[in-house]
Order: structure tokens, then C-alpha cells, then sequence
């Protein structure tokens, strides 16, 4: 087995279940592997659509949806394949969006960027950054108003920070008390641009701190860390106590759109990459795992095969599944409504 | 609060006649613009827990032109509330709270604070139901007031509706009377996509006839306020009373003025103005918005495509010219266009007529 330990994990951690660990790590496994999948696909060039992968950023959807009920909401951006399949959104339905395929969850409106479950409350994406932010606000002012016990999650990176609609989300949500998480997955680039070249000081958790809202800073490669930050934000909301921001530092592997490694590119080093790479958040949880007796080898190999069959049926559904007819072009622009 | 399940259906019908002063003639009840809104949303609250109304001054001494005026103290304040001044945020939070259920309803006394707002009303709002295959939708309304006069100047007097209508998944209403503010603001209401309303600020003072039960007045259904043979007019909310005052002294010089209120602008009433045009052969559209790329050019190339064999003259326009609003008052009387250019311009067009 390669050594990862570049991530500690607590031993017998008190607050949390071996039957929730082997969970977190399904959870991971599986959009890891979806994203390998995707990107190995990819150069064919039958997914006619721009894809923004989250491999080395599995642990926080994981981390974070753990928490949420069918009934609880997400919100997400472009990057937004993990937060869907953690959140249960349909493998099949993702995959055939991704081949503009009837079949897929927009119908073939979206893409990979524009993907949406609600059977799961996985409620959509923006592909404007910053986008779904003020309308995650809204589903919890929705949830105040109709007296449900619900949350809702809205996931963003550090670039989304940079817009001024945070703030008045915020702001909003801090004076209705909204049950409402703002998730910030700060991988430390907006494409190409580097946090530093745009923010002056290194402190997403803090900057909210004037309008009153908690704010977390979490290793976002740690999964029980992610979860256990997870759980006292949205238990707090849950309870109406209102709601957080979480910063969590993650980094991202692959280029900002695309597969491939992409540092030739000169705005990230290859040094800087494997240190991320080493701190990746399935490998080292998955030592952590052997070394505490909770998996074996074989269960973490069985585990793949079962993942990497469903992923397979994923893929030949969409492929098999009928292309829009030219004649729908129009259709969906509205809903029909009394 | 119970959970009321109004019957849409049987009030989703236009039963009466929604003429414009010789309803008023028959004794019907006349109410306010402003009081016609103020009923409309009062009854709405009441029969349907799941709307809410917010918007700068929603609740304040002012209520929006006593269009909201105290409904707080009725309804409650979290069904009527103020908002902090973040016109892109409240939109999005509008947009949330429409995909968990609810039915908003975002006020703001002038239109040019949505541009503020155009980032989650184009990219956002009016994509939700289409970018995911119809999975979803957003049952929002808009509502605006334009403010035209006294200097309001170029920030805070803009008609707005080009824009809005350039965008696939918006719908746009104009009314230009109580009776049609009430019943389009319940379709509004109703619909299950966004709907942005424009009103005129100078129409809110305009008393007119509304039955005061409630009623939908169907999207895409324009009016003819008048009949007449010569000449078509075109528009919608304020141009409309600037038309009638012209077409009565049109009258009098013995051209026969056809006045059509579209009332909603998207949909249009293409066929409503292309019979219209095929009956008198000349048209004039007038608007408060901008001549180029706006809701002129729109409907004048809807005719230049359907109905060009049916003009005898070249179509007209009359809309504000292609700069801001000015705030000085002669300039900005000659800014806009009344009743005395769409004389003039439908005199010229009539030719010989007159
Ligand atoms: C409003 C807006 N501005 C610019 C872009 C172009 N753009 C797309 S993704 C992106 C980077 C965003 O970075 P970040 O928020 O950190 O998320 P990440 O891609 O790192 O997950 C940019 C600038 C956009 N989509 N929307
Ligand atoms: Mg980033």
C-alpha cells in the first residue's frame, strides 16, 4: 500500500460511527471514480460540453451532505457533479446530460454545468459565479416562511467570494436568521488567477464576520473534518440558530475546465500540485481506514467493482438514450400554469 | 394560517368589459389605480399563505404609492416586508423562495434599480425552467413603477420594457388601467414564470372603473380602447391615455383612430394589431422606452413581417429619442412623447384624411 499520511485522522473518534466513516468514504469513492470515468471519456469527444471536474475535492460534498435530509436543499455551481451525487442525485440522469441525451436531468438543456435533481433537493447550478448563492438564501427564507425544519446548502469557490452578492446574502440571511450554509470550496484559483492576486488578505471565514455570521475554517482534504464542521453548521440551523459560512481549504487537481494536468500552463507549480496530491482526501482516509481495522482490502475492492459497474450502466444508458428531436426546441421555455 | 386552495380557474376569465371611460358612465364603481393594486394585493394575501411581498419601503409610511400601504400591519410582517438595499441579492432570494414553494412578490418604485438585479433576473430567473429541462420553475413577480416627471432625471425615470422583452422566460405587463392592474397583477400572480410589471407612476392617480371581486385578465390579450377605420395606434400603460386624448381630437378632424392597448408585451398580441393594421392600413406605435432596439422596432417588424401588404403608408414611431432623461423641465417636456406629436404624427400618416 502507498504511505498517505500527510492527513491525521484521530483514532477512534468518539462523535462518529465506523458505519458513517465507511459511508463518507463510499461517498467519495464513488464521485472519484465518476470523475476518472468522465474524464477518461472525455477525448472522445461525445460529451459535447464543458466539464469542470472536483477530483482532489471530494471530501467536502461528502463531508456535507451526510447531514442533509431528501427535504433539505443544495444549491451549486458549474463544479457541481460532486455536490449532486452526494446530495443522491441520479447517477444515469447525470451522465446522459453530459451526452445531451432526452434522458439527462436538464433534458438536455444544460450540460454538465446545468444539473439539477429535485427528487433528491438538489435544486441546480449557476454557471455564473456566485450565481446560485442569493437564491440558496431564498430556499431557506422559503423554509422560514413555510415553518419547515429544513436547510439549505449553497457550495461556491474562493472567486465567488470576490462578488459583492455574498455580502448582501449574507447580510440578508444574518437578519432573518435563515437557515441557510454558504460553503466556500477554496481551492486558491479562479481559473488561472490566484486568491492572493485578488483578495488582500487570506481570511474567507473571517470577512463576514461584521455581519454577525459564524464563520468556520476547516481542512476541506479532511473528511471527518468536513463533516464534523458540517454538522455544527447545519444542526445550528436546523435548530433556528441561523447561518454559517465555512471556508474550506481543498485544491483542485485537474485544469479549471477539462481533464489533464494542466501546470504547464505556468500560473500553479508541479511541486505545489503533489503536495496537494499527497494530501488526497480518499487516500489518506483510506489508510486511515486500514489502520484502524474498519475495511479490509478486499471489502475497499468491492466496493470499486460495485461502483465501477453502476458507473458502466450510467454510461451505456446515456449512450443508448435518444437525442432530442429538433421539434422540442422551444419546449420548457416556461411552465404552463393556470 | 390555513392553507386556502383558491379556485384560479373560475376566476381566470375576463368577463367584463374593461373599457375605459364609458364603463365609468355606467355607474360601475371607480376606484384609484394605486387603490385598485392595494385591494388586489390585500385579497391575494388573504386567499394565498404561500405569497409575500417585499421591496424597499414595502412597509413604510409611503407604501409604494399605497399600493402596499400598511398590509404588514394586516398580513403580518413576514408577508409584507421592507428589504435591506441589495436589489441582485433580494432577487435571487426571490428567485430560492419561488423554487421551495412560496410565491414572491418584489416591489421597488422604479425600474432602473433592477438593472442592479439583471445578473439574477436574465441569467437566473428567466433560465431556471428551460437550462434544466423544465424540472423546475420560478412563480416570481416583479413589480416597478416608472417615474417619470419633476426632474426625476436619467436614473430614476427609464422605461425599462425594451430590455425585459428582449428575454426569453420573462413575461412583461404594461396595464394602463384599475381594471387591467388588477386583473393582470392576479394573473401575474398565478403564473408559474416570472412576470415583470411596469407601471406608470402617472397612472397610479388615475381613477377608473374595477369590480372588486377578483379576476385574471389572460397574458398576450391586448384591447381596443377605440375603434376607429384610418389609422392604428399602438401601445401600452401610459401612451394609451396620451393616444385616447389624441384620438378624440383625431376625431374631431375626421380621422378615425383605432386605439389598441397591448397591455402585456410579452407574449404579444400579434394578431390583435396585425387585424387592426389590416383594417385601417396604417400604423403608429407609441412607447415611453427608447426608439432603437426597443418595443417600437419590435412590434413595427412584427407588421414589416406579417403584415406589410397591408400598409398603405410606411409605419411611424413615437417613442423618447435615443438619449437619457433629462431633468430640466423643458428639456424634458420635449423629451416625451403626448398627445400633441402622436397628433401630429398620425395627421401625416392619415395624409389626405386630414
Ligand atoms: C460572473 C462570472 N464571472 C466570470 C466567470 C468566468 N469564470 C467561470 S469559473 C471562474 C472561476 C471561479 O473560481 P472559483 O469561484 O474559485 O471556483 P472554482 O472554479 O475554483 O471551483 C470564472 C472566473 C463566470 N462564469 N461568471
Ligand atoms: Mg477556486
Amino acid at each position: 500500500m502507498e504511505k498517505y499520511n500527510s492527513i491525521q485522522f484521530e483514532s477512534n473518534p468518539r462523535d462518529i460511527t465506523s458505519h458513517v466513516l465507511i459511508d463518507l468514504y463510499k461517498t467519495m469513492l464513488r464521485i472519484r471514480r465518476v470523475q476518472l470515468k468522465i474524464e477518461a471519456e472525455y477525448p472522445k469527444d461525445e460529451m459535447k460540453t464543458p466539464v469542470h471536474l472536483c477530483l482532489g475535492q471530494e471530501a467536502i460534498p461528502a463531508g456535507v451532505c451526510a447531514h442533509l435530509e431528501k427535504e433539505d436543499y443544495v444549491f451549486s455551481n458549474y463544479r457541481g457533479h460532486g455536490h449532486y451525487l452526494a446530495k443522491g442525485g441520479n447517477l444515469k440522469a447525470l451522465i446522459a446530460e453530459l451526452y445531451g441525451r432526452t434522458t439527462g436531468c436538464s433534458g438536455s438543456r444544460g450540460g454538465s454545468m446545468h444539473i439539477i435533481d429535485t427528487s433528491a433537493g438538489f435544486l441546480g447550478t449557476s454557471s455564473i459565479v456566485a450565481g446560485s448563492i442569493p437564491i440558496a438564501t431564498g430556499a431557506a427564507l422559503g423554509f422560514l416562511l413555510e415553518g419547515r425544519a429544513n436547510v439549505s446548502c449553497v457550495f461556491f469557490g474562493d472567486g465567488a467570494v470576490d462578488e459583492g452578492v455574498l455580502y448582501e446574502s449574507i447580510n440578508f440571511a444574518m437578519l432573518k436568521k435563515l437557515p441557510v450554509i454558504y460553503i466556500c470550496e477554496n481551492n486558491f484559483y479562479a481559473v488561472c488567477s490566484a486568491q492572493k492576486n485578488r483578495q488582500a488578505l487570506d481570511n474567507i471565514h473571517q470577512r463576514f464576520a461584521g455581519c454577525g455570521i459564524p464563520g468556520y475554517r476547516a481542512d476541506g482534504n479532511n473528511v471527518v473534518e468536513v463533516w464534523r464542521t458540517a454538522k455544527e453548521a447545519i444542526e445550528n440551523a436546523r435548530n433556528g440558530g441561523g447561518p454559517s459560512l465555512i471556508e474550506f481549504r481543498t485544491y483542485r487537481w485537474r485544469g479549471h475546465s477539462g481533464g489533464d494536468n494542466d501546470v504547464s500552463l505556468g500560473y500553479r507549480t508541479q511541486e505545489e500540485l503533489d503536495e496537494w496530491m499527497n494530501k488526497c482526501p480518499l487516500k489518506n482516509f483510506e489508510q486511515f481506514l486500514r489502520a484502524e481495522n474498519l475495511i479490509t482490502e478486499e471489502e475497499i475492492r468491492d466496493m470499486e467493482i460495485a461502483i465501477d459497474r453502476e458507473i458502466e450502466e450510467a454510461f451505456t444508458f446515456a449512450q443508448a438514450s435518444p437525442l432530442p428531436d429538433e421539434k422540442d426546441l422551444l419546449k420548457h421555455l416556461y411552465k404552463d400554469g393556470k | 394560517m390555513a392553507k386556502i386552495s383558491f379556485d384560479w380557474d373560475s376566476k381566470s376569465i375576463e368577463r367584463e368589459e374593461s373599457g375605459f371611460e364609458h364603463a365609468v358612465e355606467q355607474k360601475k364603481r371607480k376606484i384609484s389605480y394605486a387603490a385598485a393594486l392595494y385591494e388586489t394585493f390585500d385579497e391575494l394575501l388573504r386567499l394565498d399563505e404561500r405569497i409575500f411581498i417585499m421591496g424597499q419601503g414595502a412597509d413604510d409610511p409611503f407604501g409604494m404609492f399605497g399600493a402596499t400601504l400598511n398590509l404588514h400591519k394586516k398580513h403580518g410582517a413576514k408577508r409584507v416586508f421592507d428589504t435591506p438595499l441589495s436589489e441582485e441579492g433580494l432577487t435571487g432570494i426571490a428567485i430560492g423562495a419561488a423554487l421551495a414553494g412560496r410565491r414572491p412578490i418584489y416591489m421597488h418604485n422604479r425600474p432602473d434599480f433592477l438593472l442592479c438585479a439583471m445578473n439574477q433576473l436574465v441569467n437566473h430567473a428567466s433560465k431556471w425552467s428551460y437550462m434544466f429541462g423544465g424540472k423546475t420553475n420560478v412563480p416570481l413577480v416583479i413589480w416597478a413603477a416608472i417615474g417619470r416627471g419633476w426632474g426625476s432625471g436619467a436614473q430614476h425615470s427609464q422605461s425599462l420594457q425594451g430590455l425585459f422583452m428582449h428575454i426569453p422566460g420573462l413575461k412583461l405587463v404594461m396595464p394602463s388601467t384599475p381594471y387591467d392592474a388588477k386583473g393582470l397583477l392576479v394573473s401575474s400572480v398565478l403564473d408559474e414564470n416570472p412576470v415583470i410589471i411596469l407601471e406608470h407612476r402617472w397612472l397610479l392617480k388615475h381613477t377608473g372603473y374595477a369590480p372588486d371581486n377578483l379576476y385574471s385578465i389572460p397574458f398576450g390579450k391586448g384591447v381596443i380602447r377605440k375603434s376607429g377605420r384610418d389609422l392604428t395606434i399602438v401601445g401600452a400603460s401610459y401612451m394609451i391615455i396620451e393616444a385616447q386624448r389624441a384620438a378624440e381630437e383625431l376625431e374631431k378632424k375626421g380621422v378615425s383612430v383605432e386605439v389598441i392597448d397591448l397591455r402585456s408585451l410579452k407574449p404579444l398580441d400579434e394578431e390583435l394589431i396585425l387585424s387592426s393594421v389590416k383594417k385601417t392600413g396604417r400604423l403608429l406605435i407609441v412607447d415611453t422606452g427608447w426608439k432603437t432596439g426597443g418595443v417600437s422596432a419590435e412590434i413595427a417588424a412584427v407588421v414589416a413581417e406579417k403584415g406589410l401588404n397591408y400598409l398603405k403608408e410606411p409605419i411611424k414611431r413615437l417613442s423618447s429619442p435615443d438619449v437619457p432623461t433629462p431633468a430640466g423641465y423643458v428639456l424634458e417636456k420635449k423629451f416625451y412623447p403626448e398627445a400633441n406629436e402622436i397628433i401630429k404624427a398620425a395627421t401625416e400618416l392619415a395624409g389626405e384624411k386630414s
